[in-house]
């Protein structure tokens, strides 16, 4: 059960505006799902590891090997169509809002 | 000749011998997609240009007497996660509303260079997130077997198109059963490879450790057809493995299938459990074993599931900010407001609840109770499956609990419409091949079977598959 304030705070970590109207709503579905969640507690998983990654035994190059930093060349017409995409820009340059007062 | 009902095999062969030509192919699907998709709506862009051209070209390349691949000319529509040059890449959200895709995702690249047409983009659950179509920030889109029914979803177009004959095949996403679930729905093949074999360059991330694209397709001959096509290592991925699938005939009288005892307990439609005893029946009369089996641990895979899903998307999901591309709030009067309201107004519900599950389960003083015990128990489920792998080759259970449900009828309860992946979800835990085959029609609607197989057996699963498909009409 997790209460208004608690459902506030998610929102604030999650860089959600949410309107006082749609809280109580977020509030009840998201207890309501961490309930059923909850299930999980009785399962023992003392020395079991985790599974991050379904298939990793088959990588010839593991999590832990990284391969080496290699330099791939975008083609000019990607970066252009990237630089299209900016809601906001300066020439090729993405504006933002000032950060500093 | 129905062009619009070909399979791309028979299709194929039509092209190749001259009884019809790509340009007549292609013009087929645009003036079925202009009548029918007004009640379906399968589609959010067609881009008729671009197919004309394709489809101009290749009959060009036939008149040259050119050696044609078995994709060349042949209509397919794509998800609208994935990314096709010169069309947009919405997502079903408003937040990419406007997002023209800077690149062809490596599927897409592939499937270009075989010579496919591409009829258009898809409908989805707003970021491939829900079970029924209808959080799709544009429309929702209708089951084709009766209209006031959700064709499921995640990739509901696709599967929608596919079935009402608005395309030749499809390309869908499916993290938790998004291919398998409306495939069920719509009576289409869907195919959920095993975790890694098709690259995700290109495809909008949703939960990574979770999401793999596959085919969706009329007979189990053309999912291998575009299986293997899509397969195979690509650098750009770096969880992609050095897997090419390629087709070949087995016996099935080797095989030996199981099904979970835990799958048929409690809140199971009545005709799904009766498909599910008929498609077991059949199997029997093929000479395929059948085995009860256990997977201890299936109770705790929908929580599983959502803990990790959520906990990945809230991870992805960050990078919609308003700054580098996408829905950008105008009225925010510094950089935090930028953030917060150009999320908040961009965001659908569903996709928003899924974020804060998924922060939630990440933030301080959860993470060791909900995420990391999320990935052990992850861990279990897993070695369910690899225990039962030894002593079967396949395994059978249903897709969805229930027949396709009425549009409306679960959008307002956001567990129930969780529980609708019920038995898809563990598959996709431990990164298994799964398919959904068309079995039976009950009350007038397609049911699907699951066959899930062992790692890189996708040959299996859709040889099996020939036995319960009630769609399958081409031969080798």
């Amino acid at each position: 059960m997790i209460d208004k304030k608690q459902t506030q705070h998610i929102a604030k970590l999650a860089r959600l505006d949410i309107k006082e109207e749609e809280l109580e709503d977020f509030q009840k579905d998201l207890s309501k799902i961490i309930d059923y969640f909850n299930i999980i507690e009785k399962v023992d998983t003392s020395d079991v590891p985790p599974t991050f990654h379904p298939t990793e035994e088959f990588l010839k190059i593991g999590m832990e090997r990284m391969r080496e930093d290699q330099v791939f060349s975008l083609s000019p017409e990607i970066v252009d169509r990237l630089i299209d995409a900016f809601p906001k820009k300066e020439k090729r340059y993405l504006l933002i809002k000032s950060i500093f007062q | 000749m129905d062009l619009c009902k070909l399979d791309i095999l028979t299709a194929h062969k039509a092209l190749i011998n001259k009884e019809i030509s790509a340009l007549e192919l292609t013009n087929a699907f645009l003036e079925r997609i202009k009548k029918k998709d007004k009640e379906i709506s399968a589609f959010l862009e067609v881009s008729e240009d671009q197919a004309l051209k394709k489809a101009k070209e290749i009959d060009e390349m036939i008149a040259k007497g050119e050696k044609l691949s078995l994709l060349a000319g042949i209509p397919m529509a794509v998800k609208d996660n994935i990314l096709v040059k010169g069309t947009k890449t919405t997502c079903g959200s408003k937040i990419l509303e406007n997002y023209n895709s800077p690149y062809d995702a490596t599927c897409i690249k592939k499937l270009k260079e075989k010579g496919v047409v591409i009829l258009g983009k898809t409908n989805l659950d707003e970021f491939a997130m829900g079970a029924s179509t209808e959080n799709s920030a544009f429309f929702p889109t209708k089951n084709p077997y009766d209209l006031d029914r959700v064709p499921g979803g995640s990739s509901g177009g696709s599967c929608a198109a596919v079935s009402a004959d608005l395309c030749c095949f499809a390309l869908g996403s499916d993290t938790g059963g998004s291919i398998r679930q409306p495939a069920s729905f719509c009576g289409v093949i869907g195919l959920k490879p095993t975790y890694g074999t098709v690259s995700r360059y290109g495809l909008v991330a949703f939960a990574s450790s979770l999401d793999q694209i596959g085919p969706i397709t009329k007979t189990l001959k053309d999912a291998e057809i575009v299986f293997e096509v899509i397969s195979g290592k690509d650098p750009l991925d770096s969880t992609s493995i050095d897997f090419q699938f390629s087709p070949k005939d087995i016996d099935l009288k080797n095989i030996k299938a199981g099904v979970p005892k835990e799958y048929l307990v409690e809140g199971i439609d009545k005709e799904v459990k009766e498909a599910f005893t008929e498609a077991i029946e059949k199997a029997k009369k093929q000479g395929i074993k059948i085995e009860e089996i256990s997977l201890p641990h299936t109770k705790y895979a929908l929580s599983v599931y959502y803990l990790i899903a959520t906990s990945e998307a809230s991870a992805n999901l960050a990078r919609y900010d308003g700054i580098k591309y996408g829905f950008s709030s105008e009225k925010a009067k510094d950089l935090q407001e930028i953030y917060f309201q150009s999320r908040g107004r961009g965001f659908g519900k569903e996709v928003k609840r899924r974020i804060m599950l998924g922060t939630f389960a990440l933030s301080a003083g959860y993470y060791d109770a909900y995420y990391l015990k999320a990935e052990k128990v992850r861990t279990l489920i897993k070695s369910d499956f690899l225990q039962v792998f030894k002593k079967v080759d396949i395994i059978l259970t249903p897709v969805s609990p229930t027949l396709p449900f009425k549009l409306g009828e679960k959008i307002n309860d956001p567990l129930q419409m969780y529980l609708s992946d019920i038995f898809t979800v563990s598959a996709s835990l431990a990164g298994l091949p799964a398919l959904s085959v068309p079995v039976a029609f009950k009350q007038n609607l397609p049911v699907g079977l699951q066959i899930i197989g062992k790692y890189f057996h996708e040959n299996t699963i859709l040889k099996v598959g020939r036995v319960f498909s009630i769609r399958d009409t081409a031969k080798d």
